[in-house]
């Protein structure tokens, strides 16, 4: 659809800004939503996109801006007020009750299953028709719980046009279904548009993107960086505003490396959901040198991050620690091996919430360094912290609070503190300044190029192409569970990143997958 | 309208559910005492004399909380690991079985070991009865929560079926019922003459142990990590299954001693109503003592003093007896409310 068509608007965000703290989730985002188009909506994760559709279905109050659908504001804080204009949405994870047929499930919020003036068998016709024009297959007399993936999410389509939807909001629609599913969605989106429905994708795969949208609205930090009609841009374009392609200088010399701590050969792992796992993947983290792992994320960086952890071992291929494979492989060997983790989460992962900074701070070492046969050495653990908080700068009344308490920098400044002090050589920083403010990510960052300098090998996973450019001195993208060849410092360019991030160039470099689809 | 979680109860906050639990209960007592034909105050006045008024009554109190505290810790221990033990009452049976197997001379041990030799054995056979579902629960991920639960009925056929069988005592006049234990395996009783026996002083004992682990040792670190985030608790290294391998052991033994106090301290023989549901009860008085071993302590005082109090006050007052267990379920659920209640507050919109 050509934007100089005069279509009537049914959705115009305007200026809406919203903050968690420091955090700025949504800055300044204005768009217009038409009759009939489908607006992509791309950014990497955290960049906005699911504050922004939490903001306009009522679930949070902006800070600043408004929403208006077709042509009437709708008033912040008030959930059903977005689903009475006709808005539908299709969550990622589905929102289906397992026990109910189909029919129910789709009348479910609509009517009370059991009010008198519910005819099922009307209920049923309407669905047949609906699924019948949209090419939604499905049986309304299913069991939800027997349908597979794709089933249910037709399931939730269905709901939205149910409720005679006039805007549909699908939330990585594709994300769980297999190339054939998401093709026959696709086919159901034509249709809805076809018939009046304008669509809000959002996804970050780039080819889909091209295929279903309009036009493209791509989210970062917060900000929207960049809006495109989708016939005057292309993946590698989308790939670099998605990630961020203004190159700094980099702040960060390049150091000569030293000899691989830690190497990778054809090392696999099993796929954990819908989550690859490492496909014959080679890779080796030398000294004095910062490693980037660049990629969108679910490609692998998941089952790379568990494995220096020591959470899972290799089923296939060889892990050599300082030159020999180790024997028993777990968290506890892989810390004493040297191996400094910094996890994507810490709320859930890096930190207990409930224990204070002193029981969070010796998490690690408290066996080997702040007990004796089985004692604990309570006064030695609260120096530690405290020598912890002065050290590395953690804002805290003290040692004794809830670690629940601190902002994300100071949790992250703790459990960076917690690793750097035992002198690792290798250090695995996953998202490490994800969610954080500026200073926190200064800190973050200056704190893993000094380890850098001592001579510690580190690997850095990020989906920030800027932080990957700027921090590393070698830059692999993974892919599906595969990886692509090294780039020095200096020597890539955001747009050839972009690509290998969308799964290109690696058949051509020879590199196949390990699974059973390799030629 | 709507609830806001309070990010840091302060220490005041965080005692406020016990008491306005105890307050609520004493309240509705007060009404059902009232709806009972009696007046509250006399009521609620007989069965604190029933409980503490006398020498002998406070005795029978201390006696009565004796196997609550033995329960209400091995609840507490285990769930503070979340580790959700339903089973106390069939671990507390399989001490006693124990106790008045080795009690009865069987294996014809030493004099002097008999009754240590008696102690340990219910420990193990408790920690063991544990153990079961606590494997089920780490390597096939089954709810322990359903098996504890079920093995409880299980288990007290079995004991039935003991007291049918083997464990008969050939001199009971056909009553399901063991033999009495030697005189060498009854734990003596702390002043000659009066009833309370050495498994009180035991109990308190176990208290300060188990408060020892909690805030001492590595084994109480690492419990309480696994019990707040064991994903957490396993990235870090700490042996997950391990830990609760271990919580199962030291919450089942706990248990099982709680079956050892009550036949050879108190009642000298087995029979199939030994316990009238200390292990359930044992949930209640761990709640009410927020998990905490030292609170334990007093959750089992307040909870035998109500039965105990309200078995003289139900004599004198005609009040049913029943009144007591309408407390103590009145308590639990007021304990749940009120520790949701102190951590969120009602906020306006």
């Amino acid at each position: 659809m050509s934007t100089t068509q005069k279509a009537q608007v049914v959705l115009r965000l305007q200026g809406v800004t919203k903050r968690f703290g420091p955090v700025t989730a949504n800055e300044n985002v204005s768009f217009d939503l038409h009759r009939g188009e489908v607006i992509a909506l791309l950014g990497e994760n955290g960049a906005g996109k699911t504050t922004l559709m939490n903001i306009l279905f009522g679930q949070y109050t902006a800070d600043a801006g408004s929403v208006e659908l077709f042509g009437v504001p709708l008033p912040p804080g008030a959930p059903r007020a977005a689903l009475d204009a006709g808005v539908g949405m299709v969550h990622q994870h589905f929102t289906l009750a397992d026990n109910l047929a189909v029919w129910e499930n789709i009348v479910l919020g609509v009517d009370h299953l059991t009010a008198p003036s519910l005819k099922p068998r009307e209920v049923k016709a309407r669905i047949r028709d609906l699924s019948q024009r949209f090419h939604l297959k499905v049986d309304p007399d299913a069991r939800v719980g027997q349908l597979t993936v794709g089933e249910r999410q037709r399931v939730e389509i269905l709901k939205a046009l149910y409720r005679d939807a006039r805007i549909l909001i699908l939330d990585e629609p594709t994300a769980v279904l297999t190339p054939q599913e998401a093709e026959a969605l696709f086919a159901t989106l034509r249709e809805a548009i076809a018939s009046g429905l304008a669509v809000i994708f959002i996804s970050h795969k780039l080819h889909e993107v091209m295929s279903i949208s309009h036009r493209v609205i791509v989210l970062r930090h917060g900000k929207l960086v960049a809006e495109r009609a989708t016939d005057t841009t292309n993946r590698e374009e989308l790939a670099a505003l998605m990630v961020g392609a203004e190159v700094s200088a980099p702040t960060i010399a390049a150091s000569p490396p030293g000899a691989p701590l830690l190497s990778l050969r054809a090392v696999s792992t099993p796929d954990q959901g819908a989550a690859p796992g490492l496909k014959a993947l080679d890779l080796d983290l030398c000294a004095g040198q910062i490693t980037g792992l660049a990629g969108v994320s679910g490609n692998g960086q998941a089952a790379l991050s568990d494995l220096l952890s020591g959470l899972i071992r290799p089923a296939n291929g060889e892990m050599q620690l300082h030159g020999t494979t180790p024997h028993r492989w777990s968290p506890r060997t892989a810390i004493a091996n040297g191996i400094a983790r910094i996890p994507e989460d810490r709320h859930k992962t890096g930190t207990i919430a409930d224990f204070d900074l002193t029981e969070n701070a010796i998490l690690e070492t408290y066996a080997t360094r702040f007990s004796r046969r089985g004692w604990m050495n309570w006064p030695k653990a609260r120096a530690f912290a405290e020598s912890l908080i002065k050290t590395y700068d953690v804002r805290c009344p003290g040692p004794d609070i809830r670690i629940r308490l601190l902002s994300g920098g100071n949790m992250q400044k703790l459990i960076l503190g917690r690793v750097l002090e035992e002198a690792p050589d290798i250090i695995l920083a996953n998202q490490p300044v994800r969610g954080l403010d500026i200073g926190a990510v200064n800190y973050v960052h200056s704190m893993l190029a000094q380890a850098r300098d001592r001579g510690a090998a580190v690997l850095l996973i990020s989906e920030d192409l800027d932080e990957i450019m700027r921090l590393s001195d070698v830059t692999h993208v993974i892919s599906e569970g595969r990886l692509s060849p090294a780039f020095a410092r200096g020597t890539m360019r955001p747009e050839e990143l972009g690509s290998w991030m969308a799964g290109h160039g690696f058949d051509s470099h020879g590199i196949t997958p390990g699974g059973p689809d390799a030629a | 309208m709507r609830l806001e979680p309070i990010a840091s109860p302060s220490a005041a906050r965080r005692i406020m559910p016990p008491v306005l639990a105890i307050l609520a209960t004493v309240l509705v007592a007060s009404l059902l005492a009232m709806v009972a034909g009696g007046n509250p105050f006399a009521v609620l006045g007989l069965i604190l004399k029933g409980a503490f008024g006398s020498k002998f009554a406070l005795l029978e109190t201390l006696n009565s909380a004796t196997p609550l505290i033995f329960t209400g810790l091995a609840i507490a221990v285990a769930f503070r690991a979340k580790l959700w033990n339903i089973g106390a009452e069939a671990q507390l049976y399989a001490g006693a079985v124990l106790t008045v197997v080795l009690g009865t001379g069987a294996l014809g041990l030493p004099a002097y070991l008999l009754l240590p030799l008696c102690a340990v054995a219910a420990m193990l056979a408790g920690a063991m009865l544990l153990l079961g579902p606590a494997l089920l629960k780490t390597r096939l991920g089954v709810d322990e929560v359903v098996t504890t639960l079920l093995f409880n009925f299980i288990f007290l056929l079995f004991v039935s079926y003991l007291l049918e069988g083997p464990l008969k005592d050939p001199m009971g006049m056909g009553w399901p019922k063991s033999a009495r234990l030697l005189p060498e395996a009854r734990l003596p009783r702390i002043v000659e003459g009066l009833r309370l026996h050495w498994g009180f002083a035991l109990a308190l004992i176990a208290a300060l142990v188990i408060w020892v682990i909690n805030t001492r040792t590595t084994l109480g670190y690492e419990m309480r990590a696994v019990g707040q985030n064991a994903q957490a608790a396993a990235f870090a290294g700490i042996p997950v299954t391990r830990v609760i391998l271990k919580t199962a052991l030291l919450s089942g033994g706990l248990a099982g001693l709680a079956g050892f106090s009550e036949v050879s301290g108190l009642k000298g023989s087995l029979t199939s109503d030994l316990s009238p549901g200390f292990g359930y009860t044992g949930i209640v008085v761990a709640m009410l003592a927020l998990l905490h071993p030292l609170g334990v302590v007093l959750a089992a005082l307040f909870v035998a003093a109500i039965f105990v109090g309200a078995d003289s006050m139900s004599r004198a007052a005609g009040v049913p007896s029943y009144l007591a267990d309408i407390m103590l379920a009145s308590a639990l659920l007021f304990m749940v409310l009120a520790i949701l209640l102190t951590k969120f507050r009602l906020r306006r919109d």
